[in-house]
C-alpha cells in the first residue's frame, strides 16, 4: 500500500479513451485533480484487465476525497465527495 | 427509456446464456438462482439493519466496519456479491450515492435500484450540484450540515446510516425499521418520525 489516509493525491491527466478500448473506473471529471486519501479499500482485480478477460492482478483500491465546489466552480464551501480510485490512477503531491 | 424485449432480442439473448453454459462460464440455473436473490431483496433488509444500529452499538460498530458481515449477521447471503460499505451521517456530514459511471447499488440490501438512480440526470446532477438535487426532493438539511456526494465507481456498494430522527425515543426497532425507506439509504431524503 503505497499512500496513508490524510495524504494528498493528484489523479493522473491521463485519457486512455484517446488510445484505444478501454474500460475505465476513474471519471472524467476527476482527471488531473487534486484529493486526498481518506482510507484504503483493499486490493481488487484490475477492472481495466477483467473487462478485457485478460489476467488482472489485484490492485489497492483507496477512498479519496475531493473539494466538491473546486471541482466545478460551483456549489457550496465545505461540501465534498469520495470517490474509489485505483493506486495506479494516484500520484503524491 | 429502454423498448420492451422483441422476438429478436429474446433470441440473441438466449444465444448469449447458451454461449456462456457451453464455455463453463455461467449455467442458466445460477442466472435462475441469481436473480431468485436478487428479486427477494428490497429495502426493507436496509431498514432493519439500520433500525438495528441505532438500538444496538455494537452492531451499528459492526456496520461501519464491515458492512458485509453485518448483512450476514441479518440473514442475507452476501456470498459472491460487492463488498458493502456504510457511510455514517452525522450532525455536521450527510452522504448522498450516486453511481456516475453506470448504475452500481447495494442490491443485496436494498434490491433492484430505482429508475432515478440510473437516469443520466441523477447521475450528472449528483455530483455536480448535490445540493439542487436534495432541494428538488424536498430535503432540507439543517444549517450547518455539510454534504458528501459518494461516487459509487468501482468495488464497493454504499448505503447511508441516517441519522435517527427526533421524536423516536423508545420506539423499538421494528417501529423504527418502519420509517426508513430507500430514499434514505440512498441519501437523497432523511427520515422523520412523523
Amino acid at each position: 500500500m503505497t499512500f496513508q489516509p490524510g495524504q494528498p493525491v493528484r489523479v493522473k491527466r491521463d485519457f486512455p479513451e484517446l488510445r484505444g478500448p478501454c474500460h475505465i473506473r476513474t471519471p472524467h471529471y476527476l482527471r488531473g485533480l487534486d484529493g486526498t486519501i481518506e482510507r484504503p479499500l483493499g486490493s481488487f482485480a484490475n477492472p481495466e484487465d477483467l473487462a478485457f478477460a485478460r489476467p488482472a492482478a489485484k490492485v489497492p483500491l483507496y477512498h479519496v476525497r475531493f473539494d466538491q465546489p473546486s471541482l466545478f466552480n460551483e456549489g457550496a464551501k465545505g461540501d465534498t465527495l469520495l470517490v474509489e480510485i485505483f493506486e495506479h490512477w494516484l500520484e503524491a503531491r | 427509456m429502454a423498448a420492451p424485449p422483441t422476438g429478436d432480442s429474446i433470441a440473441l439473448l438466449e444465444r448469449f446464456v447458451a454461449a456462456l453454459a457451453a464455455r463453463g462460464i455461467v449455467s442458466e440455473e445460477e442466472i435462475a438462482t441469481q436473480i431468485e436473490r436478487t428479486d427477494r431483496a428490497s429495502p426493507e433488509i436496509g431498514a432493519r439493519m439500520v433500525a438495528r444500529a441505532w438500538t444496538d452499538p455494537a452492531y451499528r460498530a459492526l456496520l461501519l466496519r464491515d458492512g458485509t458481515a453485518a448483512a450476514e449477521q441479518m440473514g442475507v447471503s452476501m456470498a459472491g456479491a460487492p463488498p458493502l460499505g456504510v457511510l455514517e451521517d452525522s450532525a455536521t456530514l450527510h452522504h448522498l450515492v450516486v453511481c456516475t459511471l453506470c448504475s452500481c447499488y447495494p442490491r443485496m440490501v436494498l434490491g433492484y435500484p430505482p429508475h432515478w438512480y440510473k437516469s443520466a440526470a441523477y447521475r450528472a446532477r449528483a455530483v455536480r450540484d448535490p445540493r439542487g438535487v436534495l432541494a428538488e426532493w424536498g430535503t432540507v438539511l439543517p444549517d450547518g450540515v455539510g454534504v458528501r456526494v459518494v461516487d459509487s465507481t468501482a468495488d464497493y456498494r454504499w448505503m447511508v446510516l441516517p441519522q435517527r430522527p427526533a421524536g423516536t425515543e423508545g420506539w423499538d426497532e421494528t417501529r423504527l425499521a418502519s420509517i426508513v425507506t430507500r430514499d434514505h439509504l440512498v441519501g437523497v431524503a432523511l427520515p422523520s418520525a412523523a
